[in-house]
């Protein structure tokens, strides 16, 4: 075996000729390879994929980030049966253990799919490319993709979404988006869940919007309770312009054909 | 941990392409709003190149300043954090343009 790179070496063999070596070792010499590689450039390549099938298919993906607890799937729940039957939704559920989400998910009637990420902390584009193709979301619905719970490793990955969520329970503390500050930066849009306890709590709201939108002065904050309804028209009419856009991108293309 | 798989990924497929077999030094670019912690990444880091042809590979981690746009002034202005007000005007309205590279620069290979 070559004491230099160790071909040769675990018994490989070319057919019909003792092992011969082809190429030549500078010995023991470092070189150094100048290089300017994206460690996301897979989940990337992933995510570029998802949102050429969901554009194609006029389908509204939005990820729906939060930390654990903040009323993520109940907001959901929520939110479809507020739609009705107005509006085709389906849901990818991502936690690291149980199908409990996706079955509150499609007691609702929706069509959910669950992906566990085991000891992930978060999804990527790769595991949202299956569950979308397992899935295979009617043309012009609205897909929701929940996150795992967490407030900083998801704001790395991209799923190949048209917007992002994030979703703040205002048990949490108006500090929030200065102490996760990248999820609020690359959200389009704040929710502020669970106003209904607003009373029995010091939160202070006009803090936590200044704080919003010290971290990214675009996106837009919405107070909503998924307990009470309180808010839920204005969620509601956010996602509908976003869908009506989303689908105008598709009757565009269909025109064009 | 799953950054340093990807890292070992890249790494693989660079020593085929390269003819390397083994790594001595891995150069990273982290900048401030890549939402990585270059602390947990090079422990991470050790683990994850363990018997690999990065085994024993040493981590250098490049930190780049941020830049923003201030909305107020309109000035590129340097910053280290996203909530950062605008050196020049106090503005809080800043607009990230770059700070969010996630890169490996350079590898120093045998």
């Amino acid at each position: 075996m070559c004491g230099t790179c160790g071909c040769g070496g675990g018994g490989a063999r070319i057919e019909n000729t003792a092992f011969e070596h082809h190429h030549h070792h500078a010995a023991g010499e470092s070189r150094i390879i100048q290089l300017e590689h994206d460690i996301l450039a897979k989940n990337d390549a992933y995510a570029a994929q998802n949102r050429a099938f969901l554009a194609a298919h006029g389908v509204l993906a939005l990820n729906l980030v939060s930390s654990p607890g903040a009323g993520k799937t109940a907001l959901l729940v929520k939110t479809i049966e507020r739609l009705g039957g107005r509006q085709n939704a389906c849901v990818i559920e991502g936690d690291q253990q149980t199908s409990n989400d996706a079955e509150r998910i499609r007691a609702t009637g929706a069509a959910a799919i669950q992906i566990n990420t085991g000891k992930g902390c978060h999804l990527d584009a790769h595991m949202v490319g299956h569950a979308i193709e397992r899935l295979a979301p009617p043309d012009r619905c609205l897909l929701f993709i929940e996150n795992v719970g967490n407030l900083v490793c998801p704001a790395g990955f991209d799923l190949g979404e048209a917007h992002r969520v994030v979703i703040l329970s205002v048990t949490e503390g108006e500090d929030k988006p200065l102490k996760y500050p990248d999820i609020f930066a690359t959200s389009d849009l704040v929710l502020m869940n669970k106003t209904d306890l607003l009373p029995h709590l010091e939160f202070d709201m006009d803090q936590a919007i200044a704080n919003a939108r010290r971290v990214n002065p675009r996106s837009t904050i919405l107070p909503v309770s998924a307990r009470t309804g309180e808010g839920l028209n204005a969620w509601i009419d956010w996602l509908t312009d976003a869908q009506a856009t989303a689908a105008a991108g598709l009757s565009k293309a269909a025109a064009a054909l | 941990m799953s950054l340093c798989e990807s890292v070992l990924d890249i790494i693989k497929d660079l020593a085929v392409r390269d003819r390397f077999t083994q790594v001595k030094r891995v150069c990273l670019e982290v900048g401030p709003f890549s939402s990585v912690e270059p602390e947990a990444l090079r422990f991470g880091f050790d683990v994850v190149m363990r018997g690999s042809v990065a085994d024993g590979a040493k981590l250098d981690i490049e930190t780049p300043e941020g830049s923003a746009l201030c909305l107020e002034c309109l000035e590129t202005v340097a910053v280290r954090h996203r909530y950062d007000v605008c050196p020049i005007c106090g503005a809080s309205a800043l607009q990230t343009k770059s700070g969010e590279e996630l890169r490996i620069r350079e590898l120093e290979v045998i």
